[in-house]
C-alpha cells in the first residue's frame, strides 16, 4: 500500500480480528478499502438491500437492529458490522444506522473472501454463535496437556490383578512383589474375568491391619466394590475429575470390561507436577485445623496455575470444588476423632457451587447434615451440633467464609433426619411460592460428601422424581430464573442493556453464570435428571427431546465461555494482588472476550425466552 | 460563427465544459491536451454524480512564484465513497534548494528529495489521475496556482480547472470569524477553519501523520461530511466550484 496511508493500517491493526492477520494480508486489505461518511441519524444498511462490503468503523457509532426493529447491537470505533449479510447472499439481514457522525471503511466482498482464507478471521466473523464460540473454546483447550492427553499415556505396565477369591496375605504379597499400590480383584467364575472390586495400600492399613484381621480373611471382605473406573479413551483431566469428585486415588482403566491398567493419583501428579491433586493429597495428611489453614493459602495459586495452563471451566470448577470437598472431609474426620464416632449414621452435604463442582476462589460455605431417621434430638443433637460447629469454624479458618444466609449445618433447621428433609423438599415442590423458592434454590444443587452419602443420593432421587411431575413448581422456578438477565453487549467502555442504557460494570456471576445454571437446573429437573453439575445436566437434557440438540450445544459453549472469562478475571486479580471478585468493567475485557461474550449473552437471552415459553413462566401467579 | 478563442488566453466567461474543449484544442503539450480532452462536468450536475479527486501539495513555501512543490498526494472519490486503491503519492525534486524550515514541516529529508524526479517526469501521470474529475483542495491558494506556475515553467503553457475548496466552504459556513471587541475582551477564540479543526466539527478522526496523501484523504472526508451536513447530494456542482 501507499506508505503515506499507514494511518489506515495502523488503526486496523489495533482491533480484532485484524490484529491477528499476517502483515501482507492486512496491507492488501488496507489498500483496497473504500471510505464512506454517514451523518448521525442516517441509515447505513437497510433490510433486504444488497450489500457488498464488510463495514469497519473508523470513527463514530452505529446501531444494529433486528428485522423487527429491536436493538441488536451497538458498535463503535474499531468494530465491524455487515458480515451477516455478506455470508447470506450479500443481502442485509441486520439493518444499521449511524447514531453519531460516522466514518466507515468498506472492505469489498473480494477482499472479504480473501480474508476468509485466514482461519482466525473466519472464526471471528462467523455469524452462527455456536460454531464461533466452539472454535474459540477448542483453540484454548488444545493447549492444555491434561485435556489433550489420554489416560493410556499414564499406563506403563500390564495390569497386576488377582482373583477375588485370594486371601488377605496373598493379596498383600502380590502387591508387594509387583510394587503396586492398588490391586483390582477379578471375578473369574464366568467366561472371562470381570472386575469385582479393588483393594489399596490404604485399605490394607485401615481395614485389615488396624482391625488385626487374620491373614486368611477373604480379600472380598475388605475390598471396595462398585469400583469407580475410567475408559481407556478418557482424557487425563476426566480421570482427574473422577478422582477429585469421588475422593479415590486409584482408577482402573477399562477397555469395555477388560482392565487395561490402573492409574494412581501419583501418576497424574507426576504427569503434571503442579497439579491441584497434589494439594488434595496433602489435605489428607494434615493433623489439625492449623495445618489445613496453612495449606488453604495454596488454593489461589493452584487456581491461577490451572487458569494459566488453559484448563477449561469444568476442570477448574471441579478441582476447586474437589479441594473444598477435601477440606470438609478432612475436617469431618478430625471432628470425629475429637468427638468420637457418630451416635447415628449421618451424611454431610455440600450445597450450591460445591455440589455442582463449579466452585471458584471467591466462595462461602453452604452445607447441611442429613441424619439417620433413628436420630433423637435430645440424645444425639449435642454431638452433631458440635461436629457441625467444628467443621464450619474449620472451613471459615480455611477461607470458606460463613454463609450469610445461614445455610450451614450449624443451623438447626438444616441439621435434620432424612424424613424431615424429604418433607422440606415435598413442601417446596408441592406448594411452590416464588419468594420461598428463591431462598431454597440452593438446596436443589446438593451432593453428599461424607458419611452415608446414600442419604444425599436418595434426596437427589426424591427431588428428580417429584419435581419433574410438578409443572407449577417448574413454572415458579422458571419465573425466578428469569429475574436475572444478561446484558445486551458492550459499547465503548460501557455495558449496554437491552433498553439501550449504559452501565460501567457488570457482575459476571449474577448476569452470566448464575442465570445459566438456574435455567439449566430447571430443564434438568424437568427431565428427571439427578445430575448436579451444569455440564452433566446439559448432557442429561441432551438425551431427551426437551430442547433442540443444538440448543444444548449452544448452552454448553456459552456457559463455558462466560465461566472461563469470569475465572480468568479472578485469576488476574489474584496475580495482581487484588481481592478477586465477579465485577467486570468492559475495558478489562479483550476484544476477543467482548465479542464472544456478546454471542454468549445472546444464547442466554434466547434460552431465557425459551424457558418462559416452555414452562409457561409468564402466567404464574404468586400463591 | 464565433471567432476562434485566443490560444494563450481563453475567454474566462465560457462555461467550464466549453472552456475545456477550447483549451484542449489550443494545448500543445500532449499531457495537457489529454487532460482537457477528458472534459469537465456541466455546472448543473448534482454533486452525487460528480467524480472528484482530493489533492494536496506540500510546498517549500506559500508563493508559487518563489517556492516549489515537494510532494503531491491525491485520492479519487465520489460523494459516497473514497477509493483508497486509487490513492497516489509522488515526491518531486524542487528546482530550488529545500529550505530548512519546510523540512521540519513535512518530515521530508534532503535524501528523499535528492532521489526524487523533477515534476516534469511525473506531470503526465499526475494529470492522468486528475482528468475527468473535479479536484478538491483545502485552501485553493496553493494547489491550483502552484500547478499552473509549475506547468507554465515546464511546458510554456498554464493550467486551469474548476475546483472545490473545503476551506472556502468552511469559511462560508462560519462567516463571522472576526471577533468583536466584547468577544476579545472575554478571550473568545475565533472559529478555526484549518483542516484538522474543521474535521473535528464533523466528528472526523484526527490523523497523526501528515503528508500530502493523508491530507488529501482528510480533505475528501471533510467534503463528504460538509455536503452531508450542510448541502444535499442534489446540490449542483456549479454552486460550489470556484
Amino acid at each position: 500500500m501507499q506508505a503515506e496511508l499507514i494511518d489506515i493500517r495502523n488503526h486496523m491493526v489495533k482491533h480484532a480480528p485484524f490484529d491477528d492477520l499476517p502483515p501482507e494480508m492486512l496491507d492488501r486489505v488496507a489498500s483496497g478499502i473504500e471510505v464512506s461518511y454517514f451523518r448521525a441519524g442516517t441509515d447505513i444498511l437497510e433490510f433486504g438491500q444488497n450489500n457488498n462490503y464488510l463495514h469497519y468503523i473508523r470513527s463514530g457509532a452505529v446501531e444494529i437492529f433486528r428485522r423487527t426493529g429491536e436493538l441488536y447491537n451497538r458498535v463503535t470505533e474499531g468494530e465491524i458490522f455487515g458480515q451477516n449479510g455478506l455470508l447470506m447472499n450479500r443481502t442485509v439481514r441486520f439493518p444499521a444506522r449511524a447514531i453519531e457522525d460516522t466514518l466507515v471503511y468498506l472492505i469489498p466482498f473480494e477482499l472479504f473472501q480473501y480474508l476468509c482464507e485466514h482461519d482466525e478471521f473466519t472464526d471471528f466473523i462467523e455469524v452462527e454463535d455456536r460454531s464461533r464460540l466452539r472454535s474459540a473454546l477448542s483453540r484454548r483447550e488444545k493447549s492444555n496437556q491434561l485435556m489433550t492427553a489420554r489416560v493410556t499415556r499414564l499406563i506403563s505396565r500390564p495390569p497386576v490383578t488377582a482373583p477375588n477369591t485370594v486371601r488377605l496375605q496373598e493379596a498383600a504379597r502380590i502387591m508387594t512383589e509387583n510394587g503396586v499400590s492398588a490391586l483390582p480383584l477379578m471375578d473369574e467364575t464366568g467366561d472371562k474375568p470381570l472386575l469385582a472390586g479393588i483393594v489399596t495400600d490404604r485399605d490394607l492399613r485401615t481395614r485389615a491391619l488396624s482391625e488385626a484381621l487374620p491373614s486368611e480373611t477373604p480379600i472380598s471382605d475388605i475390598m471396595t466394590t462398585g469400583v469407580r473406573t475410567t475408559k481407556s479413551t478418557a482424557f487425563i483431566f476426566e480421570a482427574m475429575l473422577t478422582m477429585l469428585h469421588n475422593n479415590v486415588h486409584h482408577l482402573p482403566v477399562m477397555d469395555g470390561e477388560t482392565v487395561r491398567g490402573v492409574i494412581a493419583l501419583s501418576d497424574i501428579i507426576k504427569h503434571e507436577s503442579q497439579n491441584s491433586l497434589y494439594l488434595v493429597s496433602n489435605i489428607y495428611h494434615q493433623k489439625d485445623v492449623k495445618g489445613l489453614k496453612r495449606l488453604s493459602k495454596d488454593v489461589p495459586d493452584t487456581f491461577v496455575r490451572m487458569v494459566n495452563e488453559d484448563a477449561n471451566s469444568h476442570m477448574i470448577g471441579s478441582a476447586i470444588a474437589g479441594i473444598g470437598r477435601s477440606f470438609s472431609q478432612r475436617l469431618l474426620e478430625l471432628g470425629e476423632e475429637k468427638l468420637g464416632p457418630p451416635p447415628v449414621p449421618y451424611c454431610f452435604m455440600a450445597l450450591g457451587s460445591m455440589a455442582r463442582d463449579e466452585q471458584l476462589v471467591v466462595t462461602d460455605q453452604d452445607n447441611a447434615m442429613v441424619l439417620d431417621d433413628a436420630f433423637d434430638p435430645a440424645e444425639h443433637d449435642d454431638y452433631f451440633k458440635a461436629l457441625a460447629k467444628f467443621v464450619s469454624d474449620g472451613l471459615a479458618e480455611c477461607g470458606y467464609s460463613y454463609c450469610t444466609g445461614d445455610i450451614m449445618a450449624t443451623n438447626n433447621k438444616w441439621r435434620q433426619p432424612l424424613r424431615v428433609w424429604k418433607d422440606y423438599f415435598a413442601d417446596w415442590i408441592d406448594n411452590p411460592a416464588a419468594e420461598a423458592l428463591l431462598n431454597s434454590n440452593i438446596f436443589f444443587d446438593l451432593d453428599g460428601i461424607h458419611g452415608q452419602t446414600q442419604f444425599a443420593d436418595e434426596l437427589q432421587g426424591f427431588v428428580a422424581e417429584r419435581a419433574s411431575k410438578n409443572p407449577r413448581f417448574l413454572a415458579m422456578m422458571a419465573r425466578n430464573a428469569l429475574g436475572r438477565t444478561p446484558p445486551l453487549g458492550f459499547f465503548r467502555q460501557f455495558v449496554m442493556e437491552e433498553d439501550g442504557k449504559h452501565n460501567k460494570t457488570f457482575n459476571l456471576k449474577r448476569r452470566g453464570t448464575a442465570p445459566m445454571s438456574d435455567l439449566i437446573r430447571i430443564h434438568a429437573l424437568a427431565c428427571g435428571s439427578k445430575a448436579q453439575n451444569t455440564f452433566n445436566r446439559l448432557k442429561a437434557i441432551g438425551e431427551t427431546e426437551l430442547i433442540p440438540e443444538d440448543g444444548v450445544g449452544n448452552l454448553r459453549d456459552a456457559f463455558e465461555f462466560i465461566a472461563i472469562v469470569r475465572i480468568r478475571h479472578q485469576a488476574l486479580a489474584i496475580e495482581a494482588g487484588r481481592e478477586p471478585d465477579n465485577n467486570v468493567r468492559p475495558e478489562d475485557l479483550s476484544p476477543f472476550e467482548r465479542s464472544h461474550l456478546k454471542d454468549a449473552f445472546q444464547v442466554v437471552n434466547q434460552a431465557q425466552r425459551f424457558l418462559r415459553f416452555r414452562y409457561n413462566a409468564g402466567a404464574v401467579r404468586n400463591a | 460563427m464565433p471567432e476562434a478563442p485566443d490560444n494563450q488566453n481563453p475567454p474566462q466567461q465560457l462555461p467550464w465544459p466549453e472552456r475545456f474543449e477550447a483549451l484542449a484544442k489550443a494545448a500543445k503539450d500532449e499531457r495537457l491536451k489529454r487532460f482537457y480532452e477528458a472534459g469537465s462536468v456541466a455546472a448543473d450536475t448534482p454533486i452525487k454524480d460528480v467524480p472528484m479527486v482530493a489533492v494536496d501539495f506540500e510546498t517549500t513555501g506559500l508563493d508559487p512564484n518563489q517556492h516549489s512543490i515537494v510532494s503531491i498526494g491525491l485520492v479519487p472519490f465520489t460523494l459516497n465513497t473514497i477509493q483508497i486503491a486509487g490513492a497516489r503519492h509522488w515526491l518531486v525534486k524542487p528546482p530550488l534548494p529545500l529550505h530548512q524550515t519546510s523540512i521540519t514541516v513535512h518530515g521530508i529529508t534532503h535524501t528523499d528529495i535528492d532521489k526524487a524526479p523533477d515534476l516534469d517526469e511525473v506531470l503526465g501521470d499526475v494529470l492522468a489521475n486528475l482528468q475527468g474529475r473535479i479536484p478538491v483542495v483545502h485552501y485553493r491558494a496553493i494547489e491550483r496556482p502552484f500547478l499552473n506556475v509549475a506547468t507554465q515553467w515546464r511546458t510554456g503553457e498554464g493550467l486551469d480547472f474548476p475546483l472545490l475548496d473545503t476551506m472556502a466552504i468552511e469559511s462560508h459556513l462560519n462567516p463571522n470569524r472576526t471577533l468583536t471587541f466584547w468577544q476579545k475582551l472575554r478571550r473568545e477564540t475565533p472559529v478555526s477553519i484549518r483542516l484538522s479543526d474543521s474535521r473535528g466539527r464533523y466528528g472526523l478522526p484526527h490523523y497523526t501523520s501528515h503528508n500530502a496523501l493523508v491530507d488529501a484523504l482528510a480533505t475528501a472526508e471533510l467534503l463528504m461530511a460538509q455536503i452531508r451536513h450542510h448541502f444535499s447530494p442534489e446540490t449542483p456542482i456549479g454552486d460550489l466550484w470556484l
